[in-house]
């Protein structure tokens, strides 16, 4: 999932000090699983906002099931029409997505986007992918060293790993510690005597904006690509 | 194709090398390097030169290498991927081999968290197992990575570096075997206080044959109190320094010669280890040390190759 976490208060305050009607909108998906933008974070934002901003601002609170489809940001179109800004409390696409769908209004974003990533333990997330848009886990024991090496290190740890840990924290296990124990679990160790070479970064986001046509599904709709 | 450094000359000529580093200065007074250069010019055969080291702004490899090529010295130029991309390091591999540098050290880098912008965007385009294959490359077929030919003689001593102290210790001889099947020459090793899991280290080295693929160098860092010998022993992650030495550092009366003592002895006993070529000598802001322990290991004078 995405995993974002909510911005300070006096930032959003600061941000949306003005607008005289704002709707508070949620998202259904990804950050209400990692409680930053569900309904009941819409819920509680709403009321700090209407503590500190007391009369100035008219506030509505709504949540759509994914605010990156135009099928579920359609379904808030009269709460949109009435508000001068949208607070997102989605991930930047969701954010992008309202002022694409509704360029007229002012879309701000709530949450700072984080990772990609998963749940490792309640209350505990942890990035597991950069999108770098040409995968290798299988020759990396199934363990992302791009997402998880504080250096993208692809062949092998640097000579700080300490106890397990990458030099930078603690809190971050050593990747390719990780990607050692397993494949040696796995009996598949000598896998790491390959040197993986100076990778084409063009797939990652170094080609510029990434975008995917897929022909197939365009003739399916009916249109040109 | 010989590259034709001092420090390639001494390992084929058979002879012990050594090689000790030099901070580059945080300013823009080149006298200061020129007054290190002057301390290691005659008690060692090769100066490494540290790139950004620790993630801290300072003049540039690049410049103090062709500076010292400029007096005479045999530079070795490091390299971090961590600032760079393949095409700003392919750049100055051809101003420094332009100039006369001859050795070129191949290092990931550390992370700029631990340096004065912690802010900074890192890089690593290429790792330093990549960043090997580049320069032999270029060495080799006179082609930059992305295929390029490129005009006139790139000879290229190329080295790296190995932990034989971080984890997975199992997997540090695997590591050092794809730098030496990238292209590496030479070795510079982390910081040698144990001996013992140093031992181990060669023990795996040798069986794998790679001492006779890669001429390896032992680090040697001089301790110069006993603060440093617990800072390092607590905080830098991937060096071990053994509570032994840490103790005799605490008991010592003059903390500044126990230091000395212990690196002539680490010295003495990497030197005695079948496999180890030479040591790298990294008194960090400490130069003037480096002639001392030189002499007092035994490793003057220098040989003229």
């Amino acid at each position: 999932m995405i995993v974002a976490q909510q911005k300070p208060l006096e930032e959003i305050r600061q941000m949306v000090r003005g607008f005289r009607r704002l709707l508070v909108l949620g998202c259904g998906t990804c950050t209400t699983v990692c409680f930053a933008g569900g309904e009941k974070e819409v819920g509680l934002l709403s009321t700090s906002l209407r503590s500190v901003l007391g009369q100035e601002i008219e506030i509505e609170e709504a949540v759509v099931q994914r605010q990156c489809e135009w099928e579920f940001l359609d379904q808030v179109g009269e709460a949109v029409g009435r508000a001068e800004a949208v607070l997102s409390l989605g991930c930047g696409v969701g954010v992008q997505g309202i002022g694409e769908r509704y360029p007229g209004v002012v879309a701000l974003p709530g949450l700072n986007t984080a990772f990609m990533g998963l749940t490792e333990a309640p209350g505990i997330w942890g990035e597991r992918c950069m999108a770098c848009g040409d995968c290798l886990l299988h020759r990396t024991g199934g363990i992302c060293p791009v997402a998880r090496c504080a250096k993208s290190l692809l062949n092998g740890p640097c000579g700080g790993v300490q106890d397990g840990h990458c030099e930078i924290s603690v809190d971050n296990p050593c990747a390719w510690v990780l990607i050692y124990d397993r494949l040696t679990q796995q009996g598949r160790v000598e896998q790491l005597e390959e040197i993986i070479p100076a990778r084409d970064w063009k797939a990652s986001h170094s080609g510029g904006p990434r975008r995917i046509v897929r022909p197939d599904l365009r003739d399916m709709v009916g249109e040109e690509v | 194709m010989p590259a034709g450094s001092n420090l390639e000359a001494v390992l084929a000529a058979g002879r012990f090398a050594v090689t000790a580093e030099l901070g580059p200065p945080k300013g823009t007074n080149l006298g200061v390097v020129e007054r290190k250069a002057e301390i290691l010019r005659h008690c060692c055969d090769a100066v490494n030169l540290t790139d950004n080291q620790t993630a801290i702004v300072r003049m540039s490899s690049l410049a103090c290498a062709i500076h010292l090529r400029r007096m005479g010295l045999d530079p070795v130029m490091q390299m971090t991927c961590r600032d760079r991309n393949r095409l700003a390091l392919q750049s100055d591999v051809l101003g420094a081999a332009g100039a006369g540098v001859r050795n070129f050290l191949c290092l990931s880098g550390d992370h700029q968290q631990f340096g004065n912008h912690p802010g900074a965007k890192n890089v690593f385009d290429l790792d330093s197992i990549q960043l090997i294959q580049v320069l032999a490359g270029m060495r080799d077929t006179r082609r930059f990575q992305g295929g390029d030919e490129f005009t006139g003689d790139i000879p290229m001593f190329i080295g790296a570096a190995a932990n034989p102290f971080a984890d997975p210790l199992p997997y540090r001889v695997v590591r050092l075997a794809k730098k030496a099947r990238a292209g590496a020459n030479f070795i510079q090793t982390q910081a040698v206080f144990d001996l013992e899991i140093f031992g181990r280290w060669m023990a795996q080295v040798r069986a794998r044959g790679l001492h006779e693929q890669v001429a390896i160098m032992a680090g040697i860092v001089p301790l110069k109190s006993v603060g440093t010998a617990r800072y390092m022993r607590d905080y830098v992650s991937g060096v071990v320094v053994p509570d032994a030495i840490v103790s005799r550092m605490e008991d010592a009366p003059d903390p500044k010669a126990e230091g000395m003592a212990i690196a002539v002895e680490l010295i003495d006993a990497v030197r005695e280890i079948p496999g180890v070529r030479g040591v790298h000598i990294m008194a960090v802001g400490w130069e003037d040390v480096v002639p001392i322990l030189a002499e007092r290991a035994g490793l003057l004078p220098r040989p003229l190759i």
